[in-house]
């Protein structure tokens, strides 16, 4: 019975790091729905993007309050992640501060740790009255009731209780320490240095060892299931930016802002037309068919390219898009936050309809368009990039309003009566207005 | 023009055998909103004045598809690009100045991937040349130290970084220039992107360009500076719209320089 608690353990941590694995392939295949598109180019301005934006946290910091904040607690999650490993080891093998060997430099990090425990404490905390007491427009429109805005306060009381776990394990293992307990006394005196934690073992100073081993027990269970418990939760959540941002900003696009990708297919078909040698009764080539896309635009999640899916994924719901978008600040219904919610939402559905019909899909009667995201929200935009600027993680929301928009006039014919004028008035007269062509110059003699 | 000033065709051009130094492209607001042609008039009144040899389409220039592009007509732009750039490689083009950041960015960014490949200007950035180049002289006169706010056309400052080059322009007119507490590459929007220009807006609280003519407002400026004939007119409605024509006048950079030099 000895080795029951490695081997539980060891189970929990092979059922929490499965599981995660399991999401982690559900999300690549989820990804992988959406269309081809080549982000493999320009490598080295791919990783300075990444280093700079996510590493670096360089749009974070345009908001200056949630940024800075934001900083410590990305700082103290992956700073506190070494402890994590030490953890597990000791979890495994039964050992007690497996690292201590390290002997001066260990009470250095043991240190480091604690101090960035604390500030991710307060860091939390901040967030949590942000978002619950501060009334900041941003957390506040109404994609954001219900689900996301539960899903952004669990996250918190996750992070609170996982840091205070960790201060109270400290200060149990401090106690049992001084009081020379069997397993944690070691002979080179106190191993690790203690700077926050300290100020809570006075309050276990009057325990009995026993008990004492049951606090520092239970603190250290329930910080790691946590830890695991909190590494399945990502999928659900907003949280999947931890991961996300770094593969998202690397693959965002390097284009300037005002270039809108050419469809090659309508490219191949305009050559078509403009071209007089061109036989259009031709036989198409063996195999060109399948070049010709099925539709023009995206009416569906999986017509989005894979790119825009992961973007959906990162989407981190913190609303500096939507606080920028001049259709959403003067009371239109689009978002750009929502439709990147709306994307996920959807590609999770066909995903779950996958699943649940033995790998293939299932009609479900429903679409992007119309049952996820309502045209009235796709023509509010004014394709002014704003949302685009605003992203601190790299995401991309007027692309896919571009799709969609793609898909009801050019599949659809159904833009708005004005705009329909506008580009007959194009067609015929080659200018948006119902001038004649022959009188364009006419402003030279005009005074 | 009243002053008859000679607007040579790239044709005329062409008959002579000759080609210019840079094409002018007027774009459909400057041909024919009678707004934006002020902005034209300026605009040549200044290139003939620092003696640049240019030509435009005229009649051979048709819309460049940004509307229709961004209103999701994919086909319609590419049917314009490709008529267009037929024109432009025809009479070997080669540098292309234009006082629509639209026009601009269409045929900077998205010509190239169809066939038309140019150098491309936005107005403020030539002007800033033939200062440079001394072949324009600009001195500050009626426009000298007064207040005066620039209102960033999202196709200049955000989707292609310009956002210097007008603001050396107003330098060099001596004005005091007030930022909006949202300018270059964070500017909002004045409403007209996005083919909104020619569409009703949809349900909302206010009108984008009302929304950003207050925040000009708010700088107390004799001027809203503006470099696009589309917020232009955005911010000329939003300036009636609050009763305020006149103690604020909107001005394209171009008209400003035109009008500091008497022309
Ligand atoms: C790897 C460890 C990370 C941790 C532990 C972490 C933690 C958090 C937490 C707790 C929040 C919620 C804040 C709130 O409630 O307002 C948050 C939000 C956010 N995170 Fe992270 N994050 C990490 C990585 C990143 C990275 C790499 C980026 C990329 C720049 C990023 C961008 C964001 C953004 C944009 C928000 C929304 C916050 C806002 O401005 O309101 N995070 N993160
Ligand atoms: S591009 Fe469209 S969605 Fe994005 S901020 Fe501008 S108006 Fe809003
Ligand atoms: S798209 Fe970007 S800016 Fe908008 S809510 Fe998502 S993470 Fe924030």
């Amino acid at each position: 019975m000895q080795y029951l608690p490695n081997i539980l353990f060891v189970i929990a941590l092979a059922a929490g790091v499965g599981f995660f694995v399991f999401n982690i392939k559900k999300l690549i295949r989820n990804i992988k729905l959406g269309r081809d598109e080549d982000r493999t180019d320009n490598k080295a301005q791919r990783f300075k993007n990444m280093a700079k934006i996510a590493l670096g946290q360089y749009k974070m910091v345009v908001r200056p309050v949630s940024g800075i904040i934001h900083v410590l607690v990305y700082l103290g999650f992956i700073i506190i992640n070494l402890e994590v490993l030490e953890i597990i080891i000791d979890g495994i093998f039964g050992t007690h501060r497996i690292f201590s060997f390290l002997g001066g430099f260990y009470d250095f990090l043991i240190a480091v740790f604690e101090i960035f425990a604390l500030l991710v404490l307060v860091g939390v905390i901040i967030f949590w009255i942000r978002r619950n007491i501060l009334h900041i427009k941003r957390f506040l429109n109404r994609e954001m009731k219900g689900w996301p805005k539960l899903d952004a306060n669990l996250i918190l009381y996750f992070e609170v209780v996982l840091m205070l776990l960790f201060l109270t394990m400290n200060a149990a293992d401090l106690t049992l320490q001084t009081k020379g307990a069997e397993h944690y006394a070691s002979a080179e005196g106190i191993v690790g240095a203690f700077p926050v934690s300290q100020f809570i073992a006075p309050f276990f100073e009057n325990l009995s060892i026993p008990t004492l081993i049951v606090i520092e027990r239970a603190a250290w269970w329930i910080h790691i299931l946590g830890i695991l418990v909190f590494l399945n939760y990502l999928y659900y959540s907003k949280h999947l930016h931890i991961l996300l941002a770094f593969p998202n900003t690397y693959f965002a696009r390097l284009k300037p802002q005002g270039q809108f990708d050419n469809l090659e297919a309508v490219t191949n078909e305009v050559k078509l037309m403009m071209d007089p040698e061109a036989d259009p009764y031709a036989m198409p080539e063996e195999g060109a068919e399948d070049e010709v896309p099925a539709k023009f635009g995206a009416s569906e999640a999986t017509d989005l390219s894979w790119a825009q899916l992961l973007n959906a994924y990162t989407c981190t719901e913190c609303g500096r898009c939507t606080s920028e978008c001049p259709a959403n600040q003067t009371g239109k219904k689009l978002s750009p936050r929502r439709i990147m919610m709306a994307t996920r939402d959807r590609i999770e559905d066909i995903g779950k309809n996958i699943d649940a019909n033995k790998g293939t899909f299932k009609e479900d009667g429903k679409q992007l368009l119309d049952d996820y995201i309502s045209r009235e929200e796709l023509w509010a935009c004014t394709t002014c990039n704003a949302c685009v600027e605003a992203c601190p993680v790299g995401i991309n929301p007027l692309s896919i309003i571009m799709d969609m928009r793609q898909y009801l006039v050019m599949e659809q014919s159904a833009a708005p009566t004005d705009l329909n004028n506008a580009m007959t008035n194009i067609e015929n007269n080659a200018a948006p207005w119902p001038f004649n062509q022959m009188d364009r110059a006419n402003w030279i003699s005009e005074n | 023009m009243a002053e008859a000033i000679k607007v040579p065709t790239m044709a005329e051009y062409m008959a002579q055998g000759k080609s210019p130094e840079v094409l002018f492209w007027v774009g459909c607001a400057g041909s024919f909103d009678d707004r934006a042609k002020k902005i034209t008039k300026a605009f040549v009144k200044l290139l003939a004045k620092a003696g640049v040899d240019f030509a435009v389409l005229g009649t051979e220039e048709s819309c460049t598809g940004d509307p229709a592009k961004r209103a999701g007509n994919e086909f319609l732009f590419q049917m314009q690009a490709v008529t267009n750039i037929e024109v432009l490689n025809a009479y070997d083009v080669k540098k292309i100045v234009t006082a629509c950041p639209h026009c601009f960015n269409t045929i900077a960014n998205e010509y190239p991937g169809l066939g038309g490949n140019y150098e491309v200007l936005h107005h403020t950035q030539f002007l800033k040349t033939l200062i440079k180049e001394e072949r324009l002289t600009v001195e500050g006169g009626k426009f000298k130290g007064k207040r005066i706010t620039f209102h960033d056309p999202c196709y200049l400052a955000r989707a292609n970084r310009i956002y210097e080059a007008p603001r050396e322009l107003l330098e060099k007119l001596e004005v005091e220039l007030v930022e909006m507490k949202r300018c270059k590459t964070k500017g909002f929007c004045c409403g007209a992107g996005g083919a909104q220009m020619f569409k009703e807006p949809e349900p909302g609280t206010k009108d984008v360009n009302i929304a950003r003519t207050e925040e000009a407002l708010e700088t107390k400026s004799e001027v809203i500076a503006a470099a696009c004939p589309f917020c232009n007119t955005m911010m000329t409605d939003g300036v009636k719209n609050k009763e305020k024509e006149d103690a604020v006048a909107v001005m394209d950079i171009a008209e400003m320089i035109a009008s500091a030099e008497d022309l």
